[in-house]
């Protein structure tokens, strides 16, 4: 790895939060967490969902703001009270957040500059030197779109970058990016992770959260862990030569020996077969994202989807889940060998399916819901009486939830928006097992989601496999569909390309599959 | 503060609206000289507001979908002329004459849904276009002239409940304060039976029985001051008692039935409730139809006080109703609101006007302040928001707690 920055620098602390305390009501988030980051280096903090991370990096940068918290923190050695986000920006440091905060129908210049906009002589926008600018930051974090491109029409890997270029356009020193990559596929992830290394080649210093752990060890030149709202350690290391089960066991508390869990296994006939499924874009007019794709789902089997982002797999799920998305042209499914005819999601849950969304917040969540409720949400029917819902069986349905998926919470009647990024994606997890299905479709259902809690998940699909239900599972990440599933299939440009058994599976001859650089038959 | 907050629940949130309306009420009655909790104010109150808040109760579920229904005020002037016209003109009985009107409420209703649900015209255009439509419809029905209604539409309207017993205290309002009473003993014993089944810890005895305590002196206070005085001419308004059953079917509806869950998911996030198998659009389709079904019991109510259905009726009645709910805590970007903190929100504006009024405020002043009580109250909901804290009452909650320290950011 090239440091071509100054020793010099490399050893002065740039920022130090020394014992800060925060608490909500009921919950103490951050207890006496202390943390240094040094100049010029990129600082990774780990630690389990809801272990107070996100509330951190918000104490530090004026979300919470000066008052509301206790402890001091000190940025290029004075002490820094932040009362809102507009200071700590002044200060030089730009949080870029879990849930990304970019305006969908404004354009990359306009969110690039938003609240610092680029003035002329008249106080007015400047619109040819603010493109100008925004090219030129543009080409900085790598982005090759047109400035006048609204947000919207872009992918969350580009969103990221524009996150990026607005926060180099505010001159920043200290950037702090929470789970930066955990929506994006390797090849922008990898992209991210060399702009973090040339930014830490020109001395701006990061902190990145993350639950991959693979890019934490790849980057990070220093390291702090949180359990529970304190810190377990803190430790400078190499970039490259990091110890990830070290991280684990500081965050877990105990060593993790496999990060998936074991499975035997049992499968039974065809429980779920799609044939000859085509979908148009709704979109664009005539784009066929689903081009005749047949697959099957067999009792007790795990199977994978791979492909790049934008293959088409999300649309080719929501599309069998009750037509809720595309125009559907032709194409026939089956369950138990009798034919479905789903034209809404209603009808899909009644059959026994279940879709578990990948964007949690657009399609997923209510955000101004509680708990117990979310957990009933999709299958309500269940826990009434005479069309009354029973709030006794609602708690017991949401209590049992909690306690299966450790959904890290007071209690169940707190408000969704009020967890943690990873505990809302089980509370997403929670809704959907609670439906019961048959067959369970999850879109990247690790999202954002801590290695302990990741591995209960798996051992959560390998008991629904064992039920003798069929799971679908469509990651990005390749290690975890090759941890888990039976059975693979591959997708690219909408068509199905191959499908491998689990022996003969490889990142390799995925990669090649997804990427439709290989014949489509290695059975 | 603790004992405090397990007296009260959870929820404090709409507790503090309540002291809100309380603390205004007080301060009225005593700058008014004593005027504002007399019984014939208080009836007066109710009697001249409780059309107001039955279609706050439609609206708030309307808002809560994220829409909006400017339309109520000429729906509401429809069904007015069409239950006064059917019953002067064919003759049908009275009751004939309400259930065709209430119907003409539903289908009005009906068609604005099926704008909304099923061409996809926003409810903001559909009502606004509605609000036109039907103040042209009651003007071609009616001709503009005011038709009267029998007495036993005014006893709706207008009417008390009658004395029994023969005590100086109205014998009927006391029996409704007693029924009232024994539901809150009831419901707080089933809550303790239930919290136990569920294995939880439950609160202490002492809370419960200084909650049974609080809510019998409040019971006490309003048996008193509508039944004590002149029990054979005034006691608790029949308008009060049709509020009330009212209240307590949609709380129930918009809380404990899927079609109630329905609505707030589908104003908090529609995709997300498509997903979940919620069938949006019947959702919007029969919240509007809902809403202009009341607006037609607000008709019955109102032509009933007033003693006839005239051409004017019903005009801006739309700004008071929707006032109502976002007072009352609902949000404008839908998914948050409730059925009892709008007619908590009603009460403020129906104390408001009385107080203006009673202390001589002119008509130009009141519209003022009227005005300034809405635009603060939701420009402290939005701060709220901001804050993470859903609604105005955030704020006078902020105020009851110690600590954590008020946020001070902006
Ligand atoms: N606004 C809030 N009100 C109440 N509790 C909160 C609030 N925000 C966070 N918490 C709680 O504080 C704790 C820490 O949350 P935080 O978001 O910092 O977790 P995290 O480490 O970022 O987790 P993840 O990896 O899942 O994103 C959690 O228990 C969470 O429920
Ligand atoms: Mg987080």
């Amino acid at each position: 790895m090239p440091e071509n920055h100054e020793p010099t620098e490399k050893h002065h602390v740039i920022l130090e939060m020394r014992s800060i305390t925060k608490e909500f009501p009921g919950v103490k988030a951050l207890d006496n967490v202390t943390m240094q980051v040094r100049s010029g280096e990129i600082h990774s903090i780990c630690g389990e969902n809801g272990a107070g991370k996100s509330t951190l990096m918000k104490v530090l940068s004026g979300v919470y703001p000066y008052g509301t918290y206790k402890g001091d923190i000190y940025f290029q050695g004075e002490e820094m009270r932040f009362h809102n986000i507009k200071a700590s920006e002044a200060a030089g440091i730009v949080i870029i957040h879990q849930e990304l905060a970019l305006i969908p129908e404004l354009s990359i210049t306009e969110n690039i500059f938003l609240g610092n906009e680029v003035k002329n002589r008249f106080g007015g926008i400047d619109w040819t030197s603010a493109h100008a600018k925004a090219a030129e930051l543009m080409a900085r974090v790598g982005l090759n779109a047109d400035p006048t491109t609204p947000i919207k029409a872009l992918g969350v890997g580009h969103q990221q970058l524009v996150e990026i270029a607005r926060a180099l356009a505010k001159n920043v020193k200290l950037l702090v990016l929470d789970e930066p990559t955990s929506a994006l596929n390797e090849e922008d992830s990898a992209h991210l992770l060399e702009l973090m290394r040339g930014l830490r080649s020109k001395g701006i210093s990061c902190i990145m959260i993350s639950h991959k752990l693979n890019e934490v060890a790849a980057i990070s030149d220093g390291i702090t862990i949180i359990r529970d709202g304190l810190t377990v350690e803190s430790y400078p290391t190499v970039p490259g030569e990091v110890d990830e089960d070290r991280i684990i066991r500081g965050m877990v508390g105990r060593p993790l020996d496999n990060r998936y869990p074991h499975h035997e296994p049992n499968h039974g006939d065809v429980l779920f077969e799609v044939k000859n499924w085509r979908v148009e874009s709704p979109i664009i007019p005539g784009r066929i994202i689903c081009k005749d794709s047949s697959f099957f789902v067999r009792k007790g089997e795990i199977v994978g989807f791979a492909g790049l982002m934008g293959a088409g797999r999300t649309e080719l799920a929501r599309s069998i889940f009750g037509h809720s998305y595309g125009v559907f042209h032709h194409g026939e499914a089956y369950l138990h060998g009798k034919q479905l005819k789903l034209s809404n999601p209603k009808q899909a849950i009644k059959e026994g399916l279940a879709y578990v969304p990948e964007d949690r917040k657009m399609l997923g969540l209510n955000l101004l819901d509680d708990i117990k409720r979310t957990t009933v949400s999709a299958d309500i029917g269940r826990i009434c009486n005479y069309n009354i819902i029973d709030l006794d069986q609602e708690f017991i349905a949401a209590e049992e939830y909690r306690k299966s998926l450790r959904i890290k919470t007071p209690t169940v009647h707190e408000g969704i928006n009020k967890l943690s990024g990873g505990n809302q994606q089980k509370v997403v997890l929670a809704k959907w097992l609670f439906t019961q299905p048959e067959v369970l479709i999850l879109d990247e259902p690790t999202r954002g989601i801590d290695v302990g809690a990741k591995y209960e998940i798996y051992t959560l699909i390998h008991q629904m496999a064992d039920a003798g239900k069929g799971v679908i599972v469509i990651s990005s990440e390749l290690p975890e569909l090759l941890g888990i599933s039976d059975r693979i299939y591959t997708i690219f440009e909408g068509a199905i390309t191959g499908v491998l058994d689990r022996e003969d599976a490889t990142q390799e001859n995925l990669l090649r599959l997804m990427t439709g650089t290989a014949p489509a038959t290695v059975r | 503060m603790k004992s405090l907050k397990q007296v009260l629940g959870g929820d404090v949130r709409q507790y503090g609206m309540l002291l809100a309306l309380v603390l205004l009420t007080l301060f009225f009655h005593w700058k008014s000289g004593g005027l504002v909790l007399t019984q014939s104010n208080a009836a007066n109150i109710l009697n001249g507001n409780a059309y107001i808040l039955v279609m706050a109760i439609g609206m708030v579920m309307v808002i809560v979908i994220g829409q909006i229904d400017l339309s109520v005020g000429s729906v509401a002037a429809v069904v007015g002329i069409v239950v006064a016209l059917s019953i002067k003109n064919w003759g049908i009985p009275w009751w004939l004459g309400v259930l065709l009107g209430l119907g003409v409420g539903m289908l009005i209703g009906m068609w604005q849904g099926f704008w909304l649900a099923y061409v996809g015209v926003p409810g903001f255009i559909t009502t606004l276009a509605g609000m036109m439509l039907f103040r042209g419809l009651n003007q071609y029905i009616g001709k503009s002239v005011a038709t009267t209604v029998p007495s036993e539409i005014k006893y709706i309207g207008g009417g008390y409940l009658p004395n029994i017993g023969g005590l100086p205290i109205n014998g009927s309002t006391v029996l409704l304060g007693l029924i009232a009473l024994a539901a809150v003993i009831f419901g707080e014993f089933r809550k303790r039976a239930k919290q136990a089944r569920l294995g939880s810890v439950p609160a202490p005895i002492w809370t419960m029985v200084v909650r049974i305590v609080l809510v019998g002196i409040v019971i006490f206070g309003a048996v008193w001051l509508f039944g004590y005085g002149e029990p054979d001419r005034l006691s608790f308004p029949v308008t009060g008692l049709i509020l009330a059953v009212l209240v307590l079917i949609y709380q129930f509806v918009t809380q404990r039935t899927p079609f109630g869950r329905a609505i707030y998911a589908v104003g908090g996030n529609r995709a997300a409730a498509q997903l979940s198998g919620i069938n949006t659009r019947a959702t919007y389709f029969f919240t509007m139809a809902n809403m202009s079904f009341l607006a037609g019991v607000a008709a019955v109510m109102f032509v009933g006080r007033a003693g006839a259905s005239s051409g004017q009726d019903g005009t801006m009645w739309e700004l008071d109703v929707i006032a109502s709910v976002f007072i009352g805590g609902a949000a404008v970007s839908g998914g948050i609101g409730t059925v009892i903190g709008s007619i908590i929100g009603g009460l403020v504006m129906a104390v408001l006007n009385n107080g203006l009024q009673l202390l001589g405020v002119g008509a130009d002043w009141q519209k003022m302040i009227k005005g300034l009580v809405l635009l603060a109250a939701v420009a402290f909901d939005i701060y709220n928001k901001t804050q993470g804290k859903p609604s105005i009452t955030g704020m006078l909650q902020r105020a009851f707690k110690k600590s954590p320290k008020g946020v001070e950011a902006k």
